[in-house]
């Protein structure tokens, strides 16, 4: 299947840089928006030809049951907008697409599960460019793909400068923590948070001095594992915020540590072992 | 601490006062306080970037020493900087010799290419050049889409950089100047005139406009206690009135930092999420500041960001 990075429009991605807006300091937000203003025509027009590009003639079903999206309608930071995705039909899932239609590269995160997963619901955090239709797709074992949709109000995520330096920003570069949620109990998924120090520099972020963007050095991919038995694997883009969290479950009868490999598109790779919660009986 | 009634009235008014409609660049109907012989303040309105406001919503004035005129604070766009230049010349014919860039936020930066002309020492943290690079080309579109091209202003790169502390002398009094570690911002500066015992710790003290986290949560606590170590009893903020007793309202400030951490840091170990945290915490601090609800969330935001690696 084709890389993430295959997804992208070059041409569009140049347009949105312009678009930009303000959400560190004292600003308002903009009145009117490049795509905030689009007709539901428009918008579905678009999610149909990053259907294509991602899924080719593959037909989606529309199926609000089968994947739920929160996320916040108006986002209070466009640079870090938490996403959460319900799965109804857990056992049934071998995959999940993310997808931020307005985005400058709209294909932010597709997760695949494997046996050691308990895939009821993923959380992680986005960049939002526009006032933009997010759409989460499942693909069912049996070869299915079941679509859901949300708007979200924000502006300026990927262009927003993240920090006050880039040397600040790579600070600490790959590392990581896991927490788990509360004491694991037979029977129970097991709950975890997956943090990552990476400041997923979206290539829109530009020095005014030297006219320069900072290079796109963002995640490509993550996998977690335990033992010889995949959580997920996750092929990540440039919409995925700095700092990555990803919270997600995983089967109560896994055996630790939990592995993580990292790797990003400029060659980073690390890798770290988290030993799982003792059982408290 | 003052009783959350009287202060929620104080506020009201506050709100009243900027709401009201003024046709034309709102500065001109506002004025300067002169809250120290010699050291004049226009007090910024609690409100957001407008076309009527020309961004013009910070504390912004001058001190006039003996040997010439330093600018506190440059304005919020070219501009609330020409206003402000045209407020110093009805007063002194002294040259302007110095204007404070007291962090890379345009509130506070925008007015300066006003002052071009003049040839002044512009004076910045040793920081702020880079959070320039970074922000100042964004903060200049964004500004001209809301006020138009002609009324941003540009940015203007300090041409004296203070890395931890530096004095500047007016002839009759000595600034004294000390560039702080990450707090409100990455590059705050803050000035304690001699002259009249004021200290100007810029955006590290809002009185009654909510602060906006932008640097480090943690970090804006040791710088207050720097600023509290300096003992000015009276100080000019970067937003709210434009002389307060120092100790007071800096126990307000921090009192809502306090709130901020606190609740975050509850928050991150109990599993809270940061979509619930950005609506839950510091609520109890939601009727005693101005544009409350503007920021906040987006304050939980960067605390949870910063806590959570903690």
């Amino acid at each position: 299947m084709k890389g993430l990075a295959m997804t992208r429009f070059p041409m569009k991605r140049l347009m949105l840089a312009l678009g930009l807006t303000l959400s560190a300091a004292a600003l308002a937000p903009a009145p009117v928006m490049a795509g905030a203003t689009d007709t539901d025509e428009e918008r579905a027009v678009r999610w149909t030809e990053i259907k294509t590009s991602i899924f080719g003639d593959r037909k989606a079903e529309a199926s609000e049951r089968a994947v739920t999206i929160d996320a916040p309608a108006r986002a209070l930071d466009a640079a870090l907008v938490p996403i959460g995705l319900t799965l109804a039909d857990k056992d049934s899932v071998k995959g999940l697409y993310f997808v931020i239609d307005d985005n400058p590269s709209p294909y932010a995160a597709h997760f695949t599960f494997g046996p050691a997963a308990d895939p009821g619901e993923i959380k992680l955090r986005v960049r939002v460019n526009n006032y933009t239709n997010v759409h989460a797709v499942v693909e069912t074992k049996d070869g299915r793909l079941l679509e859901s949709a949300k708007f979200v109000k924000a502006s300026g995520g990927c262009s927003a400068p993240m920090g006050m330096s880039d040397e600040e920003a790579m600070k600490g570069m790959g590392e990581m923590r896991m927490k788990f949620v509360g004491e694991p109990q037979a029977g129970k998924p097991i709950e975890a948070t997956l943090m990552i120090r990476h400041p997923n520099f979206s290539g829109m972020q530009m020095n005014q001095i030297t006219r320069d963007y900072t290079p796109a050095r963002y995640i490509e991919r993550v996998d977690v594992t335990s033992g010889d038995t995949l959580v997920f694997h996750l092929d990540g883009d440039i919409s995925i915020a700095s700092n990555p969290v990803i919270n997600f479950a995983m089967r109560p009868d896994i055996q630790g540590p939990i592995k993580v490999v990292v790797s990003d598109n400029q060659g980073g790779r690390w890798e770290h072992s988290f030993p799982l919660p003792s059982a408290s009986n | 601490m003052i009783p959350s009634l009287t202060r929620r009235a104080a506020l009201l008014g506050g709100l009243c006062l900027c709401c009201l409609p003024r046709p034309g660049f709102a500065a001109d109907a506002l004025s300067m306080d002169e809250v120290a012989p010699g050291v004049f303040i226009r007090r910024g309105p609690d409100a957001e970037a407008t076309p009527e406001n020309a961004d013009g919503i910070a504390n912004i004035g001058f001190i006039i020493g003996r040997d010439g005129v330093l600018v506190t604070e440059s304005g919020g766009s070219l501009a609330d900087g020409q206003w402000l230049r045209r407020e110093i010349a009805r007063r002194t014919d002294k040259p302007i010799r110095y204007v404070m860039l007291t962090h890379v936020h345009p509130d506070h930066v925008f007015g300066a290419a006003a002052f071009r002309g003049d040839n002044p020492t512009f004076v910045g943290h040793a920081a702020l050049r880079g959070a320039l690079d970074a922000r100042g080309e964004f903060y200049r579109q964004r500004l001209a889409e809301i006020l138009g091209g002609d009324k941003a202003g540009e940015v203007v790169y300090p041409t004296m950089d203070v890395k931890d502390g530096a004095e500047i002398d007016l002839g009759d009094r000595i600034l004294r100047l000390t560039a702080h570690g990450s707090a409100h911002t990455t590059c705050d500066l803050s000035m304690f005139d001699t002259g009249s015992g004021l200290l100007f710790p810029a955006d590290l003290l809002f009185v009654g406009r909510v602060p906006s986290l932008d640097g480090s949560l943690l970090g804006w606590f040791k710088e207050i206690e720097r600023l509290k170590a300096m003992g000015a009893a009276d100080a000019v903020p970067g937003h709210g009135p434009t002389r307060v007793a120092f100790a007071p309202a800096m126990a307000d400030l921090a009192r809502y930092l306090s709130a901020l951490r606190d609740e975050t840091r509850k928050a991150v170990a109990a599993g809270v999420p940061i979509e619930t945290a950005v609506r839950t915490v510091a609520q109890g601090e939601k009727d005693r500041w101005a544009l409350f609800d503007t920021y906040n969330g987006r304050n939980v935001t960067q605390a949870y960001q910063e806590l959570e690696w903690e």
